[in-house]
């Protein structure tokens, strides 16, 4: 259907290496591509209003995308393999709350274990989701879909109307998201790290290219035996898990958590791995694309915040700019196709 | 089993649990409630069984609707006449369903993607359009539409409509080539366009039609609550997909019928009124179409696990009396 060519080098691939070369090189402008924008962006807001590339401000950015950036790594991971998971806003509210309450009943519990709580709710959902795609074959979209409304109602159930504010936390919590080293903040870099590990994992391990493998043509991956199964239910678990921690993220970065924290998420990360280059219909796309696509969103929020636009304007310029993301992909794999056609013919002749 | 006979079962037995839960749940008046919280949906599930049916979904039916009632509000809140609204309205809703339609088919884009893009598009038209105003002043003439029911009737205006629009989906759907041809392009949409059907053409009218019953939709949701805001309708989309699926409507397309869906509006509402007269929270009912959802796709994927697994006993045991399993003749679809 769209382009099922895989970016990166596929082990033993028959591909001629020349027409490999120029897919490479297309990928790889793709994500060059929401450089330049990001670049330009910031230099024509920095130049109309300097206090744009405050550190303050710059730290907050990195801040939100941070937690945006980790969700589009786990549903990266899942969209790469012909998915989609669209609870990850009710899986991190569900966890934000509970790990928020936890934090705020419980003084003196080690924040490991306020982040292995998060992990473990977020696994839970993440393998739900994962049994009811692969053992009860149901298409991802209707699955989360439904578990996206299910989860949000268990929460409203758990929530009730109370919240938790900020003042009840232990001072430490809150820290978390507010510690800086050299005026980058901690969470950015620690999220970064985890990043390049899953882009590590998704180029070079086995168990990560089966992923692409089985995004660009399931009958072919079967077929190849890969085992399908277990591949996309750790795709899912891994996706819950990491919404589960950026649900403790959140808690601590907005401190005040009610049942309606994180509330339609989905659309904007999925925006974020599309505008980063994540093919919608699995087998492409990178998961630094999706981080570079995350910090692209956020970062013209907050020009347009700073700019002085109204943010009613963000929802339809996320909007505007997903849609303009999956069309320029489709122009690109068209003419990468024709002239990849038009070299074998080449050659052939 | 036909999947519309599960559904006649289930309606009767949410309405006899909703009058054993409340003697006020098999009342007229709570029927007029009833219809009065779902017409909206119901409306809205009409197009989108046929787009699920030839293959696609539209997901943005919740921000068209939002869409045409911020139109609504501002043209109202700068004095146009009713009617001229009513055509700028119609036309804003077919021109977001013709959007939708020709990136799927025209440029070729999953209608997944395209139509969560729009979702988020026109939710941000609405949002840039109202801000944070409420529109409330409409007149008691249309007001009353969401309010009163059609005379000598205890049917409210947006059932009224739905029912009448239920007819002519089901003759077009069921009874003429445009129909058919949304089944069959469902069912393969290759082997749709090698027969000769104008498969862009029809799924782009389909798309249009979506927008414009959505924005239908958005009028009477308008008047219902008297009000024009940002977020009206935030959250319809998949109590529409889920009445859909409910209905019987297969995910991959090539499957459904509209009886299906007058069915499971009957089921949704249903459901939703009986946990309305319990103490259930209102905001939490969203656990139950999140349900209603999985169970509809859960019931029929049942039946083919429990047959393969039987398929695999038998084929066990056949083995056992040193006979070649495969050469019994196979019926099985």
């Amino acid at each position: 259907m769209t382009a099922t060519l895989a970016p990166h080098r596929e082990p033993g691939s028959p591909a001629p290496a020349s027409s490999r070369r120029l897919a490479d090189r297309v990928f790889r402008i793709r994500e060059f591509g929401i450089v330049a924008v990001l670049v330009v962006f910031v230099a024509v807001t920095a130049s109309i209003q300097s206090r744009f590339l405050s550190s303050t401000n710059i730290q907050f950015i990195l801040v939100d995308a941070t937690i945006f950036a980790l969700l589009a790594l786990g549903e990266t991971i899942v969209v790469i393999s012909r998915n989609v998971d669209l609870s990850v806003g009710s899986v991190l509210g569900l966890s934000a709350f509970l790990t928020a309450r936890l934090a705020s009943n419980t003084h003196g519990l080690p924040l490991p274990l306020v982040f292995l709580a998060g992990i473990g709710i977020g696994l839970l959902c993440g393998i739900v989701n994962g049994l009811m795609v692969t053992i009860g074959r149901v298409p991802s979209l209707v699955v989360t879909l439904a578990t996206l409304y299910i989860i949000r109602g268990a929460d409203v159930l758990i929530v009730g109307g109370g919240q938790v504010v900020p003042s009840s936390y232990y001072p430490s919590f809150l820290t978390i998201s507010k510690a800086t080293v050299a005026g980058i903040p901690d969470l950015a870099i620690v999220v970064a790290v985890v990043i390049a590990g899953g882009a590590y994992w998704l180029r070079t391990y086995r168990s990560g290219r089966e992923l692409y493998a089985i995004g660009s043509n399931p009958d072919a991956a079967r077929l190849a035996g890969i085992p399908m199964g277990r591949r996309v239910f750790t795709a899912f678990a891994l996706s819950g898990a990491i919404a589960g921690v950026a649900g403790v993220l959140w808690a601590s970065r907005y401190g005040t958590v009610d049942s309606t924290a994180g509330t339609s998420y989905e659309l904007q990360v999925v925006a974020a791995v599309v505008v980063g280059g994540v093919a919608i219909f699995g087998g492409s796309g990178s998961v630094v694309g999706a981080a570079i696509g995350a910090l692209l969103l956020q970062t013209i929020n907050s020009a347009l915040y700073v700019l002085g636009v109204s943010p009613n304007w963000d929802q339809a310029i996320a909007g505007f700019l997903l849609i303009l993301a999956i069309v320029l992909d489709r122009l690109i794999s068209l003419r990468l196709t024709a002239s990849l056609r038009r070299r074998s013919a080449r050659r052939g002749a | 089993m036909r999947w519309e006979t599960g559904l006649v079962v289930v309606v009767i037995a949410i309405a006899i649990m909703g009058s054993s839960l409340s003697p006020q749940f098999l009342t007229a008046n709570n029927f007029f409630n009833l219809g009065l919280n779902n017409g909206e949906i119901a409306i809205m599930a009409l197009p989108m069984a046929l787009i699920i049916i030839s293959g696609e979904i539209d997901l943005s039916v919740e921000s068209t609707l939002g869409m045409s009632s911020a139109v609504l509000g501002v043209l109202w809140a700068d004095h146009w006449p009713m009617l001229a609204i009513f055509v700028v309205v119609a036309v804003v809703g077919a021109l977001a369903g013709a959007i939708n339609g020709l990136l799927v088919t025209r440029v070729g884009l999953p209608s997944l993607a395209v139509t969560i893009g729009t979702l988020a598009l026109y939710r941000g038209i609405a949002l840039i359009l109202l801000g944070p105003r409420t529109v409330a002043n409409f007149p008691t003439i249309y007001t009353n539409v969401g309010i009163v029911a059609i005379p000598h009737t205890d049917l409210p205006y947006s059932i009224g409509i739905f029912i009448v629009l239920a007819v002519i989906f089901a003759i077009v759907l069921h009874a003429t080539p445009f129909g058919r041809s949304i089944y069959a392009m469902g069912d393969n949409a290759e082997a749709a366009m090698f027969a000769g059907l104008r498969v862009k053409r029809i799924k782009t009218t389909l798309f249009i039609v979506s927008g414009v019953a959505s924005a239908l939709a958005g009028v009477l949701f308008t008047f219902r609550l008297n009000t024009a805001v940002q977020d009206n309708g935030t959250g319809l989309s998949l109590d529409v997909v889920a009445i859909v699926l409910l209905a019987g409507v297969s995910i991959f397309g090539g499957k459904g019928s509209i009886g299906g869906v007058f069915l499971a509006v009957l089921a949704f509402a249903g459901l939703q009124n009986a946990l309305l007269l319990t103490n259930f929270n209102q905001e939490a009912t969203g656990l139950v179409t999140g349900g209603l959802l999985l169970v509809s796709v859960f019931v029929p994927n049942a039946a083919m696990f429990v047959r393969s697994i039987r398929r695999a006993v038998t084929r066990m045991t056949r083995r056992m009396p040193s006979e070649p399993a495969l050469s019994m003749p196979r019926k099985d679809t």
